[in-house]
This record gives structure tokens, C-alpha cells and sequence, in this order.
């Protein structure tokens, strides 16, 4: 009860304990301004070169000797392309595997293991990928340098981040909501399909954006799987007016993506290129921001029926 | 609230019924948690069409017998019965490891302790045990699921507004659409697991009217750690402490004439 009493030496105690309050609050913002003013000088940087060079033509437009007639057609419709691939690839596993995980793996050394060696996975560089895909996906299934190679190589790289997404959203998932659809009856696949999986969708798409994210910006792989630097076609379309409507000689089909076509323009001595490089650059992140943007807004869909 | 003496509780309720058929019982039932006995050697006889009230204090086992009649347990591993519950009139026995648990669950259904909606509108939730087994006729699902909100006297307060989502209903009206969902499926035998331990006294008086309401057609073994709920709602009450049956009875003669020591202590507050 002593404490209660001295009031002066109590509020001159709350007064000193605030002081830090006030130093946390100012190292936390440095830290934050210090990350977002990076990446904004940067952006503003890249926006500020490349801006001239952005126009319709510079997004349908194939590569050039010539800087001034150089476009990007063919490396923002491959990365399209080979990020469709990765997706649909990589999200059905990535989701299968982390739901095996935690609802049907019986829980001994062999999961242990299992989880363990996921979780190191996803800090394996990425050229290392590279190289196993173009012994694996290249040479021996003889797929050769095509979108759909490049395709499973993101996928596979991106898997253990959409896994262990998937892992923690199901962890999230109350047991009484579990325990309530098995006792209706349900078997372990209605339980799944019926209410794990739409109830774990907001984190498995989070996990979907960061993987994503990281792919459309990968070089090196794609690079070791041989992807052109210099492409002057785009496959035939995916959808045709006749019969059978659709087309997947573009998965088979020679690409390039943006990250290879700013690294081809960065290494030319004109400063011209370099402006393109810039240019591209900005596209890039456009691209990155209306695919997060569509699935934060997915996320954002599902998650408000949500709540636990 | 004060709580009115068990002995005024148990006046005010009607004439107990007469006897009735027997719908399930346990023989013999040991419960082990791997190494860890939590029930032992359990006998109990559930009666038709009546309430039958599963008390004791905390940790005494209960809702781990009452989860053996729907095998829950089986969803975790290390888990292990011994002995038989029996369920009438085919008399099978729900524990053995040839009858499938979810054969068990398409015949009973629990309400939990804490109210477990799905995050699906109201209509979902109480269609989801149908759709299980395969109804797919849109009108069989809406007639069967207003019969079921109609029996956990939900019916009136949600039939504007079957497309809303459960979560959007009070903790009452929740545990209420759990209660519907329940019997949509028109179950042998609807266990409770402390069904109104999470909610306030107004929500639990309407729970308990509707239990009351609901024996006349089901089946209900409840657990409760609520003594007068025992005495307000059961036919039959089984007094448990670590992991044993101590007492079994008719619910009256229970609270009233307690023939065993520990009971009475329980009962009457001086233990527990």
C-alpha cells in the first residue's frame, strides 16, 4: 500500500517510464521511414528516367537495336504468361500439400521431418532452383527453354511459401469449428473441402502474394533455364475463333520476361537503353501492385464473412 | 441472481413421466488418454425421449463420456475405449472398431459448449448436416431446415433473413442455430456439451425451455456444471467424480435423497 500513497514520487515514476514510450515511438518510425523512403527514392527515381519513355508503343513494341523504337511486348506478355503458369501450378500443390499437412499426415518423425525440410526450402536460393530445373524440366522431361519450364520453376520455388501459408491459415481455424463439421457426419474430405479450405483462403492467398511477388521479379532462374534476352514474336494466342478454341502452344513457346529484357537494356552502354530499363521498370511494379492489388481485394472478399 | 434451493427446483417441475424404453447404455466404459485413465468402468442407461444430466465438478470427466457416445475422441490420436456403449433398438455397439465414427455421427448430434457456427449464413448452417448426406433437392433443404429452426425456436426471429451470416446473431440465437443444426438431422440422440456455459442468464432460460420443449421427440444426454440446470431440466441425473459414476438416478430422488455420501456433499455445496 506504501506505493499508492507518495504521489509525487509516483507520477515522477510514470513520467520517467514514459520517456520511453516516446524514444520507442521515434526508433520506430525511423525504421519505418528509413524502409518506405528507400523504396520511394527508388521508385520516384525509376518513374522520374523511365517516364519519358512511356507510351503506348513502348508496351507494344518488340525489342530494338534502335532504344528509341524498343518496346516491351514481348517481356511483360512473358512474364504474364509464365506467372499464369506459376500460379496454377503452384497454388493447387502448395495448397494440397499444406492441407495433407495438417489434416490428414499422422503426427510423427517422418511429418517432423517433412515440415522442417519445407520450411529450410524456402530459403534455398533461387538459382539453385534454377539449376535443378533446367536438369529436371529442360533437358529431362525435354520441355526445352519454354514458358511452361520457367513456369514450374517459379512454381517450385514458390511452393514452400504458399504451403507454409496454407499451414498457419488452417492453424487459425478454431478446433470447435472443426469438431462441429465432423460431428454432422462429415467425412475428412467434406470437412476439408466444405469448410478448412474456404475458411483458410484469406491467409493462403496472403501467402499466394508474397510468393508471387517474389517470382515476378526472379532473374536468375530464369536465366539458368535459358530464357531468350531478345524475342521479336508472341506465341499464337491462347484463344482462337474456331474450333478447338483453345491453344497452349504458348506454353511450349520461347519467352523472355521483364527482369531479363531490364537486365539486357542495364548492360548496353547507351543511356538511352538505360532509360528503357528505367521505364520497364516502372511497368514491373505496376505489375506487381495490380496483382497484389486483386488479391488483397480477394482477400479482403472473403475474409469479411470471416470471423472468429 | 440467488439461486433457488435445489429442493424448490425440483418441486416446481411437473410429475416425472413414467418409465421409458431404453435408448442407449453404457457397459463397462473405460476411457484412456494414451497411458491416462479418464473414465472408469462407466454404466449408464439413457432413456427414451427423456433428459438425462451428466454432473460433476470440473475435471470429473464428463464431456469426455459424453464425447465417447459420438466417438469424437476418435479425431485424436493415442485415444482408446474399453467396454461398449449400446445404442437401441438395434443394439449396436457405437464403440466398436468395426462400426465406422461416422456412422455414429450421421446418428447423433452434439451441440458444443461454446456456440460453433459456421461462417456460412444462417440457411447453410442449418442445411449442412442434410447436405452431408446427400440432400440435394432444394425443397426438401428448406423445409427441413425451417422444421429445424422451428424446433430450436429460432424460426421467427431469423426467417427474413436466412442469407445473413450466423456470426451477425447474438451468443443465444447462435447457440440456437447450433441447436437447429442439430436436429435438421433428426438424430437418435442429441448430446450437449455445457450448452449454456457461455452464455448470459436470459439466453440460458430460453435454452433450457427449449430442452424441455425438445425432450418430448429427442433423445437428450446433456452435461451441465450447472446444478439447478440439472435439476430444472433432467429426467435422470449421473453424478461423476474422477473419471467414476458415483450415483445414478432418477433426477428428483437424486437431489432429494442422495444414497450416496459424495453426492450429497456435492449437491448440497459442501464439496465442489
Amino acid at each position: 500500500m506504501a506505493y499508492a500513497r507518495d504521489l509525487t514520487a509516483i507520477r515522477g515514476l510514470i513520467a520517467s517510464h514514459k520517456r520511453w514510450d516516446r524514444v520507442f515511438a521515434v526508433c520506430g518510425l525511423l525504421a519505418l521511414m528509413l524502409g518506405v523512403l528507400t523504396f520511394t527514392a527508388l521508385f520516384v527515381d525509376m518513374a522520374i528516367d523511365g517516364f519519358p519513355r512511356l507510351s503506348w508503343d513502348f508496351l507494344t513494341s518488340f525489342p530494338s537495336r534502335k532504344p528509341a523504337q524498343a518496346g516491351i511486348l514481348s517481356a511483360w506478355v512473358g512474364t504474364a504468361m509464365v506467372m499464369l503458369v506459376t500460379a496454377f501450378v503452384a497454388v493447387p500443390l502448395g495448397v494440397a500439400a499444406g492441407v495433407y499437412l495438417e489434416e490428414y499426415a499422422p503426427k510423427n518423425w517422418v511429418t517432423d521431418i517433412i515440415e522442417i525440410n519445407i520450411t529450410n526450402l524456402a530459403g534455398v536460393p533461387s538459382i539453385v532452383y534454377g539449376l535443378l530445373a533446367l536438369g529436371l524440366f529442360v533437358y529431362q522431361f525435354g520441355l526445352g527453354h519454354s514458358v511452361l519450364a520457367a513456369g514450374l520453376t517459379l512454381a517450385l520455388l514458390i511452393l514452400p511459401v504458399v504451403i507454409v501459408a496454407t499451414r498457419e491459415a488452417i492453424r487459425s481455424i478454431p478446433q470447435g469449428i472443426r469438431e462441429g463439421a465432423y460431428a454432422l457426419g462429415g467425412t475428412q474430405w467434406q470437412v476439408c473441402s466444405d469448410h478448412i479450405i474456404p475458411y483458410s483462403m484469406p491467409g493462403i492467398l496472403t501467402g499466394v502474394i508474397i510468393g508471387m511477388a517474389r517470382a515476378i521479379g526472379e532473374t536468375a532462374p530464369i536465366i539458368t533455364i535459358g530464357a531468350l534476352t531478345f524475342i521479336a514474336f508472341l506465341p499464337a494466342p491462347p484463344v482462337m475463333a474456331q474450333a478447338p478454341f483453345v491453344n497452349f502452344e504458348w506454353l511450349f513457346s520461347g519467352f523472355t520476361v521483364m527482369p531479363i529484357q531490364m537486365f539486357n537494356w542495364t548492360s548496353r552502354p547507351e543511356a538511352a537503353f538505360l532509360q528503357n530499363a528505367a521505364a520497364a521498370g516502372f511497368v514491373l511494379v505496376l505489375m506487381t501492385l495490380a496483382m497484389n492489388g486483386l488479391a488483397i481485394y480477394l482477400r479482403y472478399r472473403i475474409r469479411r464473412n470471416i470471423k472468429w | 441472481m440467488a439461486a433457488p434451493s435445489i429442493a424448490t427446483v425440483i418441486e416446481a417441475r411437473p410429475e416425472a413421466r413414467p418409465q421409458a424404453a431404453v435408448k442407449a447404455a453404457a457397459r463397462g466404459l473405460s476411457f484412456y488418454y494414451g497411458d491416462y485413465r479418464a473414465l472408469t468402468n462407466l454404466d449408464l442407461v439413457v432413456h427414451e425421449n427423456r433428459v438425462t444430466a451428466l454432473i460433476g465438478p470440473s475435471g470429473c470427466g464428463k464431456s469426455t463420456f459424453l464425447r465417447c457416445f459420438n466417438r469424437m475422441h476418435d479425431l485424436y490420436p493415442g485415444n482408446r475405449y474399453v467396454g461398449e456403449i449400446r445404442l437401441y433398438p438395434d443394439d449396436t455397439n457405437l464403440l466398436a472398431a468395426s462400426v465406422d465414427p461416422i456412422e455414429v455421427r450421421m446418428r447423433l448430434s452434439m451441440v458444443f459448449q461454446k456456440p460453433n457456427p459456421f461462417p456460412k449464413s444462417i440457411f447453410e448452417n442449418v442445411a449442412y448436416g442434410l447436405r452431408v448426406r446427400g440432400e440435394r433437392s432444394r425443397r426438401a433443404l428448406e423445409d427441413k431446415v425451417e422444421a429445424a429452426l422451428r424446433g430450436a425456436a429460432l424460426w421467427d426471429e431469423v426467417k427474413d433473413r436466412l442469407q445473413d451470416l450466423a456470426f451477425n446473431l447474438s451468443g443465444g440465437q447462435q447457440q440456437r442455430l447450433c441447436i437447429a443444426r442439430a436436429l435438421a438431422t433428426d438424430p437418435e440422440l442429441l448430446l450437449f456439451d455445457e450448452p449454456t456455459s457461455a452464455l448470459d442468464p436470459i439466453a440460458t432460460a430460453s435454452i433450457e425451455e427449449l430442452i424441455t420443449e425438445l425432450k418430448r421427440h429427442v433423445t437428450i444426454l446433456i452435461v451441465t456444471h450447472n446444478m439447478q440446470q440439472a435439476a430444472r431440466v433432467s429426467d435422470y441425473t449421473a453424478y461423476m467424480y474422477l473419471g467414476e459414476l458415483i450415483e445414478f438416478g432418477v433426477t428428483d430422488e437424486l437431489f432429494i435423497k442422495p444414497k450416496n455420501k459424495q453426492t450429497e456433499d456435492y449437491i448440497t455445496g459442501r464439496f465442489g
